[in-house]
């Protein structure tokens, strides 16, 4: 049997797999020992559940353990990376090149950094979610100390050439900064073979509890330093103090170990799921796959339906289906997405967009479900749509003179 | 954020949605917003000319629910009225009949200037004077 709602929004958050939240448990009640008491079982038992989960994060990406800095999230790390390197690497210069399709935790703190006296180069993706590695090269300049582009975007999956973006700043002795939120634990990700000096991570994404992240900072070739954000007892090799969240770290490091060991057929069947949702989809007229289809990340589509919006759209099966759109009717600007805006979509595309984020526990059945509900509804839309019968009278909808707001 | 029981009727009914023909000298148009905002409403009223009525009303919205509901609700409350009280409908009504929250009031002020750029046109095609009225600027 079906069971509703069914969840396709896994790019904003994933459910704990059963086996962390068992993993997790005993360290909220008799293991629930501070990782820095040094002076008692309690505090042993403790630390030493941190040093396991330490190297399970640190396997998944390639690290070693002393390079893994545990933090609240990827916001954390976004942060503590950014303004870390920032602020260590002054004496060096003062430019950072990052990419507008950046999720917001890195474009606010770039923002901030701009503040501070840096400078930001905002490389702009191509139309389909990319970024030119002609234009990064072009970018960097003597004061550059920093590149941060993401690893997968969060809207539309697309995956960045990260090989080549290290490549490029090695050459010119620029580190590398990666925010992985979306890709570790879904695809392969190992910062020796990628070249990454800076990774950050989360583990609400990868079927981990919300509240608990990592930093992966480079210990050799090169030892990479950031200044702490956060002052105190000198945890975690005093880039990050603050009591370490035992249970979190212990389901995080659980985590880590079922991507490495799941990953690889999890992503078989969902690639192949999310491809039947897409063909079925793509047979509605005027649809359109927003980034590339080449280079994205196996679990995750993003489809615009012309002619139809985004939030009206959901309200036709949100109570059974759970997505995302790019459309922002609630928002104060009324402005929609910022990444399908920046692949240069025009605002009506944007308003018309579904994102479908599949995942571990996604069955065919809620695949079949969606392909159904979600056609059904923009053929009714469509029906009361001033713009579909337009289109369809092929009145050209760009020569009518709108009642701008 | 959950939507009234009201909007969610006219979402799943919508009433009176369709097509009058522009052409006939008694049906007013009004196509208001823009797809860049994410809302475009199309709204029509058909006149009878003996008695100065409005006998039918349709429309046809890109928006969200509330948008269409919101233009939805508009066509059940102008049938039956004159011209005249058709311009009186204020957005606010449609905010409390449909319990609209703040970040969808732009909705009712877009059904709202549908309606009377439908009966301007009513007007113009008519020979009568078009009504002025203040342009609304929240959305």
């Amino acid at each position: 049997m079906l069971k509703l709602p069914i969840y396709l929004d896994h790019n904003a958050t994933t459910p704990c797999d059963p086996r962390v939240v068992e993993a997790m448990i005993p360290y909220f009640t008799n293991n629930f020992g501070n990782a820095a008491s040094r002076n008692h079982p309690f505090g042993w038992q403790a630390e030493e559940a941190v040093d396991i989960a330490r190297e399970q994060v640190a396997k998944l990406i390639g690290a070693d353990p002393k390079e893994i800095i545990f933090t609240s999230g990827a916001t954390e790390g976004d942060n503590l990376a950014i303004k870390g390197v920032f602020e260590m690497y002054a004496s060096k210069g003062n430019h950072i090149i990052t990419c507008n399709i950046e999720h917001k935790a890195v474009l606010d703190t770039c923002k901030h950094i701009e503040k501070e006296g840096g400078e930001v180069t905002y490389l702009k993706s191509t139309p389909d979610g990319l970024i030119d590695l002609a234009e990064l090269e072009a970018a960097i300049k003597p004061t550059t100390i920093l590149i941060a582009i993401m690893y997968a975007n969060n809207e539309i999956g697309t995956v960045m050439p990260m090989k080549e973006i290290s490549a490029i700043a090695k050459k010119h002795g620029v580190l590398v900064f990666s925010d992985a939120t979306q890709a570790v634990g879904k695809i392969p990700v190992d910062v020796n073979k990628d070249g990454i000096d800076l990774l950050a991570m989360t583990a609400h994404k990868m079927y981990g509890p919300k509240g608990v992240g990592a930093l992966y900072v480079r210990r050799k070739n090169p030892r990479v330093k950031v200044t702490a954000q956060m002052d105190g007892g000198g945890h975690e090799r005093g880039m990050r103090s603050g009591t370490l969240n035992v249970p979190g770290i212990v389901g995080f490091g659980k985590a880590c170990e079922l991507a490495m060991n799941e990953m690889e057929a999890d992503a078989k069947r969902l690639s192949k799921l999310r491809d039947k949702l897409e063909t079925e989809l793509m047979k509605l007229e005027e649809a359109y796959i927003n980034g590339s289809t080449k280079h994205r990340l196996p679990h995750v589509t993003n489809i615009s339906f012309k002619h139809v919006e985004g939030e009206g759209l959901l309200m036709g099966f949100n109570k059974d289906i759970a997505l995302s759109s790019g459309s922002a009717c609630t928002s104060a600007s009324l402005e929609p997405s910022y990444v399908l805006k920046a692949l240069g979509l025009g605002d009506d595309l944007a308003h018309s967009s579904l994102r479908f984020g599949l995942g571990r526990f996604t069955t065919e059945d809620q695949i079949d479900y969606t392909i159904e509900a979600v056609s059904k509804t923009v053929t009714k839309l469509r029906e009361m749509s001033p713009l579909w019968e337009m289109y369809k009278e092929g009145i050209d909808l760009s020569t009518i003179e709108w009642a701008h707001h | 954020m959950a939507y009234s029981e009201k909007v969610l009727g006219h979402y799943q009914n919508p009433q009176n949605v369709g097509t009058l023909d522009k052409s006939k000298s008694n049906v007013g148009t009004g196509l208001v917003g823009a797809p860049e905002c994410g809302d475009v409403m199309r709204l029509q009223i058909e006149v009878d000319e003996a008695t100065g009525m409005i006998k039918d009303a349709k429309f046809k919205t890109f928006g969200c629910g509330s948008a269409i509901a919101s233009s939805s609700l508009a066509t059940e409350w102008l049938k039956g009225k004159s011209i005249d009280e058709a311009m009186t409908i204020d957005n606010m009504t449609i905010v409390e009949e449909l319990h609209l929250p703040p970040v969808k009031i732009h909705c009712s002020v877009l059904a709202e200037d549908a309606i009377k750029a439908a009966v301007n046109d009513y007007r113009k095609k008519n020979g009568m004077p078009e009504v002025k009225f203040e342009e609304s600027v929240i959305h």
